[in-house]
């Protein structure tokens, strides 16, 4: 066996790289914090590359499958005999992918934002808080056991409140943090409630034990039944819940969006690309426990999957804030990778659903921040995030231009573009196990590229906006991580992916399936069609197609209201009948209680304090006379 | 020498003596008449060491001794004590007991 004991660095360094950035950023030249950011992470990126190729290339004899390698793990608490919690190292395939995904990403992100942050203020805090993103988002995937992943689960939650609220003084950034923290706070009480559940019924922690086949996970059937979901079930619903929260799904989306409140390499690293695939990670971790132990549960998993990336991918049409449109649809994308984990199997090629819904969260990860940079790009440009404000930058941004409409082509899945690979797997994985999810798939596909190219042409397009000073292009440090992004976009979908991620660790052949392929491709060049028609010149027919269906469209642009119920629930609900009466009994009983203890205290000190006076004289007459008292007494009445 | 004078008469001269010291150090207001009633607390302390030996075990001496280190430690006493008092004059441009009631100035 190779070691991989030097894997633990790779999370490591960014922990040392937020600790010193964080510690004398200040006191160095805004530059060097970023350099230093940057050559961290670059080592850390080094480093996984070379973890790959040693796991997938070097160390791997032909024809037998992964198998999970622990490369470091030590006890972190010994809480009784029994519940040990453990800090370690865990490699296999995904975790792999993902620090690839994550140190290629974070280090583009790194790099671009020692442009993009020029100038700003608090520019060493910045990249101290990336590192720690990077740090607990690594430690998230190499988590050996579900406790380790929780903890730096919270961590990431932490660090991407720290970077949403980032100009902390903007009142409008300020309260999309503490949204997106409360939000995702809630869905992580219920992956607390969902890991108590199923380390009850199972008695561990540790991953290589729960996902084995023949561990105590699945071999228990999954205890006594509730609703017609067993224990297991329950509890792997309620994880689902925590990585719904952190994966922006159906019920639980409503931070994303305003997320983009952050810097915008922030929601390029955060809320794109790493971060928001969380959820999706956990169920892939899980995956084993979910398709052997509860089916049902994994359907579960399907539908919110395939509801969110419909009921995102309708709002991305109707939204104008660019960064909104690329929020809704990195909503939408990521509904597409849980919906095809809930479609697959377990196992060869019934496992097609966990390699695609990898594939796609690899590909995604490159064209996706591609797609947020350039947008920061455009905005570093323009100096504004509203669609309307923009038009005809073609000419003005050559190199982003290029590198968006390629990502643009990855994302609506035109043939050649990794995004067409990945999102085609999907579909076959759908096609062959859920037709109604695969038709609501289909049209997705057609309205992805129809938002997508709506955004392209609004920004690159359209009308010749008059600048009040000539937008220039970005400087070479923001455009060469996007051109590296774009040719990342295209080339991972060459990879052969289902040789090397697959749900039960062995390889099997994946064919482009053209049965579902061409009509996808011709959904998408539709799609397409439809926006150029639309948006490549100003024209009224948008309108007119909005005031057809008036109601819809009001519907949609306002996100289908759910900010309001939500407001609605909380504010007149919970905050009037729960909060008020327990702020009450806050206030009254208990820091009554408080308060009557301290007051008491007071009071007494108060009467007595006039003893201790300084007055030698007085110390004296009270000993003397106390000791004369105490002798009478003694003497004469005992 | 002693013959003929009672026990008594000494417990008598030397209670008064403290009660005399004890009243000198709770009224009088200067530190070094203070220092002073002490003196005349620990003497007459002395004089009941020396009586008691005497009158009661005249064979033995450790009365004797006990009242020769408590001599010695009051006078250790005394110079520390007259060191104290000095250094509050400096601070305190003053001996009076009652100004000084704070340990901060």
């Amino acid at each position: 066996m190779t070691d991989f004991t030097y894997t633990i660095l790779i999370p490591l360094i960014p922990l040392a790289v937020f600790l010193f950035t964080g510690l004398t950023g200040h006191k160095m030249k805004p530059i060097v914090s970023g350099i230093i950011g940057s050559t961290g992470l670059g080592i850390s990126a080094i480093l996984s590359y070379y973890t790959a190729f040693q796991y997938f290339l070097n160390s791997h004899v032909a024809g037998t499958a992964f198998l999970p390698v622990k490369a470091a793990e030590l006890t972190w608490l010994r809480l009784t005999e029994n519940l040990v919690i453990k800090l370690g190292v865990l490699l296999d395939p995904i975790s792999v992918m993902m620090l690839i995904v994550i140190t290629t990403v974070s280090l583009m992100v790194h790099i671009y934002s020692i442009g993009y942050m020029k100038g700003e203020r608090g520019y060493h805090r910045f990249f101290a808080f990336l590192s720690l993103f990077s740090f607990s988002m690594l430690g998230l995937v190499l988590a050996t056991n579900i406790f380790q992943m929780y903890i730096f689960w919270e961590l990431v939650g932490v660090s991407s409140f720290l970077l949403i609220g980032f100009y902390y003084e903007k009142p409008s950034a300020v309260a999309a943090s503490k949204k997106a923290f409360i939000v995702t706070r809630f869905a992580d009480l219920g992956f607390l409630i969902g890991i108590l559940m199923l380390s009850f019924t199972t008695k561990t922690f540790d991953f290589i034990s729960l996902t084995s086949p023949s561990g105590p996970a699945i071999a228990s059937s999954g205890g006594a039944s509730f609703l017609g979901l067993s224990l297991l079930g329950w509890s792997l619903v309620f994880i689902f819940m925590g990585g719904a929260g952190k994966s922006a799904m159906f019920p639980l989306h409503i931070w994303l969006p305003d997320a983009m409140e952050g810097p915008t390499p922030v929601s390029a690293l955060i809320h794109a690309a790493t971060m928001v695939v969380a959820g999706v990670y956990l169920v892939a971790r899980l995956f084993p426990v979910f398709a052997l132990g509860a089916p049902d549960a994994l359907l579960v998993v399907a539908w919110v999957g395939g509801f969110s990336s419909l009921f995102a991918a309708i709002i991305a049409c109707t939204q104008t804030d660019i960064k909104r449109v690329l929020a809704y649809s990195t909503m939408s994308q990521i509904g597409y990778m849980m919906l095809s984990l809930g479609v697959s199997g377990y196992g060869g090629h019934e496992g097609l659903g966990f390699m695609a819904s990898n594939w796609h969260l690899f590909t995604h990860a490159f064209f996706k921040s591609l797609l947020f940079l350039g947008a920061g790009a455009v905005i570093h440009a323009v100096h504004s995030n509203d669609m309307r404000d923009m038009g005809g930058l073609r000419k003005h941004l050559p190199i982003t231009h290029i590198t968006f409409l390629i990502a643009c082509f990855a994302i609506a899945g035109v043939p050649g573009f990794s995004g067409f690979f990945s999102k085609d797997e999907i579909l076959s994985a759908a096609f062959e196990s859920n037709m109604p999810l695969f038709y609501i798939e289909y049209a997705v596909a057609g309205i992805t590229a129809f938002y997508m190219f709506r955004l392209y042409y609004n920004i690159f397009w359209a009308k010749e906006t008059h600048y009040h000073h000539t937008p220039h292009e970005a400087p070479y440090i923001m455009t060469i991580p996007l051109m590296i992004l774009a040719f990342g976009s295209v080339v991972t979908g060459f990879i052969p992916f289902s040789h090397f991620v697959t749900s039960d660790g062995l390889a099997f052949e994946a064919h482009i399936n053209w049965s579902v392929a061409i009509p996808s491709i011709i959904i998408a060049l539709v799609g397409i069609a439809t926006a150029t028609l639309l948006y490549r010149k100003v024209s009224g027919i948008p309108d007119k197609i909005a005031k057809a269906i008036p109601h819809f469209y009001k519907w949609a642009y306002h996100k289908f209201y759910f900010d309001e119920l939500y407001l609605f629930v909380t504010k007149k609900i919970i905050f009037r009948y729960i909060s008020t009466p327990v702020a009450w009994f806050d206030r009254h009983v208990v820091d009554g209680t408080m308060n009557g203890i301290a007051n008491l205290t007071q009071y007494t000190s108060e009467s007595i304090k006039d003893f201790q006076s300084g007055r030698l004289q007085q110390y004296g007459f009270v000993f003397i006379s106390s000791a004369i008292a105490l002798a009478i007494i003694f003497i004469f009445l005992w | 020498m002693t013959e003929g004078i009672p026990l008594y008469y000494f417990l008598v001269v030397s209670t008064l003596m403290f009660f005399i010291g004890i009243f000198g150090f709770l009224t009088r207001k200067n530190l070094i008449t203070m220092l002073m009633s002490i003196e005349l607390i620990l003497n007459s302390v002395n004089i009941n060491f020396v009586v008691f030996n005497k009158y009661l075990y005249p064979q033995n001496l450790q009365g004797h001794f006990f009242s020769l280190i408590v001599i010695a430690v009051a006078a250790a006493e005394a110079a520390v004590g007259i060191a104290i008092i000095i250094n509050i004059y400096r601070n305190f441009r003053s001996i009076e007991v009652d100004r000084v009631d704070q340990m901060k100035n």
